[in-house]
């Protein structure tokens, strides 16, 4: 063993003896990534959250979790002499006395808003590409979590300073708390320990703000990262892109230094946001105080919708012997939200159901292609997009001029009708891109330019399709409807059948019913025949 | 002719034209304050005697016709009896009124009258029957009133209408509580003592003087003192927070993540 090693060599050597990385670090390094812009969606999110550790660790060393009550003599004067809890005023002073404070506080908020923005729209675009399939599921249960917890801890953040914003959402929550039927109060005093507000709320709040939920979270998002890896990255359709390879860049050292540079970028973006733009100025709040409350009374935007529902419900309560159920915060708050995360958790599932297809796919869906999907999403996004503007329903009113009331009105009949339409028309367009797609592969694109026949007749000249969009095209997966299973057996004997099976059919005819069906391979061929002697014919004059 | 001598030895003297200058301002002080003093008098007879006449013919010509000849209201307007001079001078000196269109609520507007106008007015209707009297400088003298005690104050009874820094929010039925960004120091004493529209009065026994010029002192100081960390998008809170955050932050972020893939390939 005379060969000489470098002392880096040497090193490594060192550490994959110990722990054997180098066969895991190879795999690693071999992978590639696919490239489009909407892949850095789940990475603007994870840097967002690498941002909100490190400035959360920044606001940590000055926060003082306690309601204790003193009086403020900081430097901001419109609040000097005011009584308030030592959370507030040491808000006060990381804004206004501690050096960078301000910024890092501003940095942190935005981060929340880029890191729940992030999570939504890569989301979204996990769906619509059909992303979520078999095998990546659980994934996109992670993920679903990640958004639930991503929700639950920004508004712990925004509990924190207990401003008077801050403290009008808490009492909010109790309020939720106490209309869980049977056990409200007493889940209420557990959680506040006792009395509303209390003192123990605000440590309890941080414990769960800077430990529990980030730490919960850390370990998910690496498990999520991990399964990404381990799944490989999906593609949307293209030439040479199949179900079993990944066309795009080695992940080292492109994809690195593209996704190391995006981090910086991500970094800056959202300091320079924070340095031009104030975020939650707790200064004008005020402290909180139990019966104050402000005008403009909102929570950040990803809790919005949970205020938006609770806006447009009708007052209903019921009083049962001496028991009150209040419906008019139950069901905004408790029963709406739950629907909707379990509807989202389980999509994957109820999809394979109702389609029977049960495949493992690397290959993105092109939205039009899965129309009812896709209709489905953007009903959601409607049903999500009006509860959000009924949160914003008096700056709605002020803003425009409008009465809250008609507002108000409007939006309860928006919640139920829109969303149908939306359905229906975002159905509609899916099938017809689906129908132009076919028009395009059977007769290829229109050029725009208009030929005279010899015996008179104007036609426009079609050209063929380039070869990319054309596997873009034929990437299209026609799937059957599940067809009824007989109704009777060999012998003619009528078979019971299963209402679950006939549910699945009707169901699957629902999604697949009105696919228009790609053209197959013989008219294809037909089809690009027939052009090659047209643009023949109109080459023959030119000459 | 020793006279002389010592008039224009004096003139050459090299401090005469201080000594010149001294007594003529002395002069024009005590004519000014001479004649000031009678300008005064002369206005205290006007409001006690013509303003009230002179008010009465600016309300016959344009507020009766809303506010009914003797104030009594019509269908139009309500009856002013009893609402006093503070409502009129917070009302007419805010541009609300002469209302200009039947609206769900009259909107601030440069005013249409002068000040002695708004005076005359506001002593005419005070004789229609007792209300509150105008504020004096004194009353509304807020220099050294606790500006924390204010901002308390401020937050318990008028935070919930106009939001937590003046910005406005809404009522019901498309009524609103206004921005006071624009509203001086008499203005919002008039506004607490008088409640206009559906804002309510504050009397002296739930805002006391002092607290109301606590009041108008967090106001002030809530204009003067410069935003702190950066735009303040309006001062609504989080709804227009999340509307930047969408549109703008995560248009940069797209846009550079587009321009990012560009650039690799
Ligand atoms: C076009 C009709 C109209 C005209 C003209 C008009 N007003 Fe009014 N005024 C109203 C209405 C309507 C209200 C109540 C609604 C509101 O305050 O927004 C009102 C309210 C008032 C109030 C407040 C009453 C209260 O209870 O506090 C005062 C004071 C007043 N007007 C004075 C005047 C004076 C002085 C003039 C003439 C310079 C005038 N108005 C001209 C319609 C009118
Ligand atoms: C119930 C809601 C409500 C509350 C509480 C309230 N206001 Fe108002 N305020 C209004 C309304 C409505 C108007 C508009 C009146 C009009 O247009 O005639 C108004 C008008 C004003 C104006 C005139 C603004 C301008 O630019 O002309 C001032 C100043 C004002 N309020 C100050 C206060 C102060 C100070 C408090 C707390 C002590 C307070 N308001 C509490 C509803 C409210
Ligand atoms: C993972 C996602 C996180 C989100 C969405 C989030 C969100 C928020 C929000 C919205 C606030 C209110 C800020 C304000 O005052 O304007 C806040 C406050 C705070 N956060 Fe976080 N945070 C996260 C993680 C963390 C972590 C990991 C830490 C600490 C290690 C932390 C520490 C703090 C502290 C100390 C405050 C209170 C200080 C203050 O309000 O100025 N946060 N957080």
């Amino acid at each position: 063993m005379s060969v000489k090693q470098s002392r880096k060599a040497r090193a490594l050597n060192w550490a994959d003896d110990r722990f054997g990385g180098a066969g895991i670090l190879r795999t690693a390094m071999n992978k590639v990534f696919p490239d489009h812009w909407s892949f850095m969606l789940g990475e603007i999110a994870l840097y967002s959250f690498v941002i909100l550790l490190i400035s959360g660790t920044y606001l940590s060393f000055f926060f003082v979790p306690s309601m204790t009550e003193i009086v403020y003599n900081g430097s901001y004067v419109p609040l000097k002499g005011v009584k308030m809890t030592e959370a507030y005023a040491s808000t006060l002073d990381i804004s206004f006395d501690v050096r960078g404070g301000l910024l890092m506080r501003q940095i942190h908020h935005w981060a929340a808003l880029f890191f729940l923005i992030a999570m939504t729209v890569h989301m979204l675009r996990i769906f619509f590409t059909g992303a979520f399939r078999r095998p990546r599921e659980v994934n996109w249960v992670i993920g679903s979590l990640l958004l639930i917890l991503g929700i639950v801890e920004g508004f712990a953040g925004y509990g924190l300073p207990d401003d008077l914003l801050s403290g009008t959402g808490l009492r909010i929550t109790e309020g939720i708390m106490l209309a869980i039927p049977v056990v409200g109060s007493w889940v209420s005093s557990l959680v506040f320990g006792g009395e509303f507000p209390g003192t123990e709320f605000i440590p309890r709040l941080y414990i769960v703000h800077v430990l529990l939920i980030p730490g919960i979270m850390l370990a998910l998002i690496a498990v999520h990262v991990l399964l990404v890896a381990f799944h490989k990255h999906t593609q949307f359709p293209g030439p040479g892109r199949t179900e079993k390879n990944v066309v795009g860049y080695p992940l080292m050292p492109v994809y690195m230094a593209k996704a190391g540079g995006f981090f910086f970028i991500v970094f800056g973006v959202t300091v320079f946001m924070a340095a031009i733009a104030t975020i939650n100025p707790v200064w004008m709040f005020g402290p909180y105080v139990p019966n104050a409350v402000g005008a403009g009374s909102q929570p950040d935007w990803y809790m919005g919708f949970l205020d938006g529902s609770t806006r447009i419900m009708p007052a209903i309560e019921f009083t049962l012997i001496n028991y009150t159920l209040s419906l008019n915060l139950l069901i905004p708050t408790l029963v709406l939200p739950g629907i909707m995360f379990t509807l989202l958790i389980f999509y994957p599932w109820i999809e394979a159901w109702a389609t029977g297809d049960k495949r493992e796919h690397h290959l993105l869906d092109r939205p039009r292609n899965a129309p009812t999907r896709t209709a489905l999403g953007v009903m959601a996004l409607t049903f999500y997009g009006i509860l959000w503007i009924s949160g914003g329903n008096d700056i709605i009113a002020v803003a425009f001029g409008l009465s809250i009331n008609a507002i108000t009105w409007t939006l309860r009949f928006g919640l139920f009708i829109l969303p149908a339409i939306a359905f229906v028309i975002t159905k509609r367009i899916c099938l017809a891109l689906q129908r132009r797609d076919r028009d395009k592969l059977l007769h290829g694109r229109e050029t725009g330019q208009i030929l005279r026949l010899p015996h008179g007749e104007f036609i426009e000249i079609h050209a063929p399709i380039s070869e990319k969009e054309k596997a873009k095209i034929l990437s299209k997966v026609d799937i059957e409807p599940l067809a009824l299973p007989p109704a009777t057996d060999r012998d003619g004997v009528a078979v019971p059948q299963s209402f679950r099976k006939r549910l699945q059919a009707k169901v699957s005819h629902f999604y697949f019913g009105d696919n228009v069906p790609k053209p197959s391979a013989a008219e294809i061929e037909a089809a690009e025949h027939h052009l090659q002697e047209i643009a023949e014919n109109v080459e023959a004059p030119s000459h | 002719m020793t006279k002389e001598i010592t008039l224009r030895k004096l003139r050459g003297h090299k401090h005469a034209h201080l000594v010149v200058i001294t007594f003529s301002l002395l002069f024009v002080a005590i004519i000014w304050t001479a004649l000031s003093t009678q300008m005064q008098t002369a206005k205290a007879a006007v409001s006690t005697e013509t303003s009230v006449q002179f008010g009465k013919s600016l309300f016959a010509e344009g507020c009766s016709s809303c506010h009914g000849l003797q104030g009594e209201g019509t269908t139009d307007g309500p009856s002013l009896i009893g609402v006093g001079a503070a409502a009129v001078d917070f009302q007419v000196s805010s541009g609300r009124m002469p209302m200009a269109t039947q609206g769900i609520q009259a909107m601030r507007k440069d005013p249409v009258y002068s000040e002695e106008e708004i005076a005359a007015l506001a002593a005419y209707v005070a004789t229609f029957g007792p209300g509150p009297a105008i504020p004096t400088d004194e009353q509304i003298d807020y220099t050294g009133a606790d500006i924390g005690l204010g901002g308390e104050l401020f937050r318990v009874n008028c935070a919930q209408c106009h939001n937590f820094a003046g910005q406005g929010g809404a009522l019901t039925e498309g009524k609103y509580a206004p921005n006071i960004d624009l509203a001086t120091p008499r203005q919002i004493y008039e506004a607490m003592i008088t409640g206009p529209q559906n804002m309510p009065v504050f009397s002296e026994e739930s805002l006391t003087p002092d607290e109301k010029r606590a009041i108008i002192a967090y106001i002030m100081a809530l204009r003067e003192v410069p935003n702190a960390g950066g735009l303040d998008l309006g001062r609504y809170g989080p709804v227009t927070e999340g509307l930047f955050a969408w549109t703008f932050g995560l248009g940069i972020l797209i846009a550079l993540a587009i321009w990012i893939g560009i650039k690799a390939k």
